[in-house]
């Protein structure tokens, strides 16, 4: 099953890297990976779809956890949320077609944001499995050039991926010492070496 | 380089004195590692570490052993946390020395052992060029760290390194690696120490959640056949009072993993010895008939668990581990715990019961007659558990033994019972050879008072046997047994198992070590029977000073009783004749 996995993270250089590597490190498949900035300055949010178990992906929650600048990670159940995909498209189109291509992008709420003599640029903001539909509709004015972002994701409503944790200054850790002299008993019996290859 | 007024004035340095003043950021290196409480650095010198070197002799606080390899000083540093439970710091210049560093910061990691490696690169002017010695250690080292840093502005230096220091010792602990730049050492900026570190990201359990504390004592109350697996997270959580203290009062008996050895007195009549692999038949046994497994601060390796299906049919899991991601990981996991060993399971024994398991504690009895892990065949012929033994004798049990890795490793785990907290060091994780003898010195520095023996095979033994001359000249006193079979003995004993006795690059040549530790000019002795092995090892044992001792065992030993990769206990191989 596919999961969508949202985690809040400092925007420091190097930090998709740090995630990157982790995914390939721990063998984790992943569909699609977006990263942008947030209401936060600093935090960055990045989205994964991830396919696998649920097993699986709690691995993925915990590996992205244990990132240094990870803050806050969450898995958005589809249900509960909302899922967009930005697709640019540029199709192939003539004086006759043209109408027909611009009609149908109305029909599925999508843009024309450039016009030339033989082709369109579409853009279209849905969810996936929309965006699938609209491909297979395009492909057959012949699909010149598409780019699609990956997933994003929102939780609705008053459900909301928790805010990154207060900045505060982390008290000090506690810091552990050994503890030496443990009580000596003596139920192990320690056999003596046999040198004479008597004993049994 | 020029000293600047500035820093000449600093020369009287240390501990906040220099606080609020201009230094260079080789200077404000020293002073914070001062600041964290270092007082070893095992390095080599390189081009652009060079503004570093040039001012680490102005502070007699930190010691800078010279290694002869940079590998060696990871593992050095390694053994130095391990035994002396802070954190060991490690210097490499750039390119090829911090690549050196590889091998040695990944057992670290393998094996949750706090270490800060400082690498130097490519001032920040050439960085990306493919200057002369750059490389991306960072990237080259991102698996392998728990966290790591290329400081590009000297403004950030001593905050990095509190971090690094914060970041390396708490939680799980781990390798953290700094990279800086040639142009950072030499640029100045007011020198000032944070008080705290600012990681929002990073706040570490350590209280275990107190319901899933009552749920896990309400499992251990029910259990008729309680069995602990006890890790390494016992001995870094300084938890084996507290891990006594319920085995005692649950009449729990506990198996220690390979690193968690000592984390449970092995002369504990509650003790198991280690599992797995390579580990006590019934001890293989309890884990496989319990009916309620607390694994504590261990991580179900696969040299433990075998066939994971396999493995504990019969129990309840209760996983107690500092962090979360191991718990479910490998095996499942009833109730899981969060948090730091010792304060989890001092938690726990307020909710136990005090219970007895007669029963359940003779059925173990009855399979350590039936499978004893350390019975030697009786035989004129030097063995090397022969060898393991008369270094438990001599010593009494009183040393820190450090392994390298191998067949010698696994009969040092066997034929030593380890009572005190931290005696065991080894590279159990990845297992890395030419871990031994660097680690050795390493843990001696650490704990000079301590006896220190490092147990080898003559394989891994001559991948870092340069730190001969590194033992040599900082009289380090390590005591290094070379279990000289002339072959890599795993390797052989897998071919003759595995692979029908086609041997293939088994067999080992090696030089006359006893002229190799003389061209070195430490003390060796030989010995070729049991007699010999037994009268070189006290002369050893009482001798001041590194000294080697060449034992020349049977070439052809394996290690017993063995579970086949990906195999359960059905699978155990005994030794030969031992069936009976």
């Amino acid at each position: 099953m596919k999961h969508t996995v949202v985690a809040l993270m400092e925007d420091k250089p190097g930090v998709l890297n740090r995630v990157v590597n982790m995914f390939s490190r721990r063998a984790f498949n992943i569909e699609s990976l977006t990263v942008g900035h947030t209401e936060l300055p600093h935090v960055s949010r990045m989205t994964v779809v991830v396919d696998g178990t649920t097993n699986d992906v709690e691995q993925v929650v915990k590996q992205l956890y244990k990132v240094i600048d990870v803050l806050k990670v969450s898995d958005l159940t589809e249900d509960k949320s909302i899922l967009r995909d930005l697709t640019l498209m540029k199709v192939s189109s003539n004086r006759e077609t043209r109408g027909e291509i611009v009609q149908i992008a109305q029909i599925v709420g999508a843009q024309v944001v450039d016009l030339a003599h033989d082709s369109v640029i579409l853009q279209i903001a849905a969810e996936e499995e929309k965006i699938d539909d609209f491909v297979r509709l395009m492909r057959p004015f012949g699909i010149k050039e598409m780019v699609r972002t990956g997933r994003v994701a929102m939780a609705r409503g008053a459900l909301n991926v928790e805010r990154a944790p207060d900045l505060a200054e982390l008290a000090a850790h506690q810091h552990h010492r050994r503890v030496d002299g443990v009580r000596r008993d003596t139920g192990k019996k320690k056999v003596a070496v046999d040198l004479t290859g008597e004993a049994g | 380089m020029a000293i600047s007024p500035a820093e000449r004035a600093s020369t009287q340095h240390s501990n906040g004195r220099s606080e609020g003043t201009r230094l260079s950021g080789a200077r404000i290196l020293c002073e914070s590692l001062i600041r964290e409480g270092v007082d070893t650095i095992f390095g080599i010198p390189g081009g652009v570490v060079l503004p570093l070197y040039n001012v680490i002799i102005d502070y007699p606080e930190l010691r800078h052993i010279l290694v002869r390899h940079e590998q060696a000083g990871a593992h050095a540093a390694d053994g130095y946390a391990r035994a002396g439970n802070r954190v060991g710091v490690c210097l490499a210049t750039s390119g090829p020395a911090a690549t050196n560093l590889v091998t040695g910061i990944c057992s670290a990691m393998m094996d949750s052992v706090p270490i800060v490696a400082i690498t130097g690169n490519v001032a920040t002017t050439v960085l990306g060029k493919d200057a002369f010695q750059e490389t991306d250690i960072v990237g080259i080292t991102m698996p392998i760290t728990k966290h790591n840093y290329l400081v590009t502005r000297v403004e950030d230096l001593a905050r990095v390194v509190k971090e690094a220091f914060h970041i390396a010792r708490s939680g799980r602990p781990g390798p953290v690696l700094i990279d800086i730049p040639k142009d950072v050492f030499t640029s100045e900026t007011t020198y000032h120490y944070p008080a705290s570190v600012h990681l929002p990201g990073f706040k570490p359990t350590l209280d275990g959640n107190s319901k899933q504390i009552k749920a896990a004592a309400s499992l251990w109350s029910r259990a008729k056949k309680p069995l602990i697996l006890a890790g390494q997270g016992v001995t870094i959580s300084g938890g084996q009072r507290e891990l006594l203290a319920l085995a005692e009062k649950t009449h729990t008996p506990v198996v220690c993993t390979l690193l968690g050895l000592s984390a449970f007195p092995e002369s504990h009549a509650l003790s198991l010895a280690f599992p797995g692999m390579h580990g006590a038949g019934y001890s293989n046994q309890a884990i496989d008939q319990c009916d309620l497994l607390i694994g504590v601060g261990q991580r179900f390796d696969d040299r433990v668990t075998g066939k994971v299906a396999a493995f504990a049919p019969n129990a309840k899991i209760v996983h107690i581990d500092i962090d979360p991601a191991e718990i479910g990981k490998n095996v499942r996991c009833d109730v899981p715990i969060v948090g730091d060993a010792r304060r989890v399971l001092h938690a726990l024994a307020d909710e136990v019961p005090s219970m007895e398991h007669p029963e359940w504690l003779a059925q173990i009895d009855e399979w350590k007659r039936q499978m004893p892990l350390t019975a030697i065949r009786p035989t004129s012929q030097f063995l090397p558990q022969h060898a393991i033994r008369f270094i438990y004798e001599a010593t009494k049990g009183d040393a820190i033994i450090v392994t390298d890795v191998g067949q010698h490793q696994m009969w040092a785990a066997q034929h030593f019972w380890y009572d005190k907290p931290g005696s065991f060091i080894s590279s159990g994780g990845l297992g890395a050879m030419g871990f031994g003898v660097p680690a050795a010195m390493g843990a001696k520095v650490a704990r000079p008072n301590d006896t220190v023996w490092a147990i080898v095979g003559d394989g891994g033994f001559q991948m870092t046997s340069q730190e001969l001359a590194t033992i040599a000249e900082e009289r380090i006193g390590v005591k290094i047994a070379l279990m000289n079979n002339g072959y890599l003995g795993m390797i052989r004993q897998w071919q003759e198992i595995f692979y029908e006795r086609r041997f293939s690059s088994a067999y080992l040549g090696g030089p006359d070590y006893l002229k190799l530790a003389d061209a070195y000019g430490i003390k060796a002795l030989r010995a070729t029977t049991p007699e010999e092995g037994r009268r070189i090892i006290e002369e050893a044992q009482a001798y001041d000073g590194p000294v080697l001792v060449d034992l020349q065992v049977i070439a052809e030993e394996n290690v017993y009783p063995m579970i086949p990769p990906g195999g359960s206990i059905e699978n155990m191989m005994l030794e030969p004749g031992d069936r009976d």
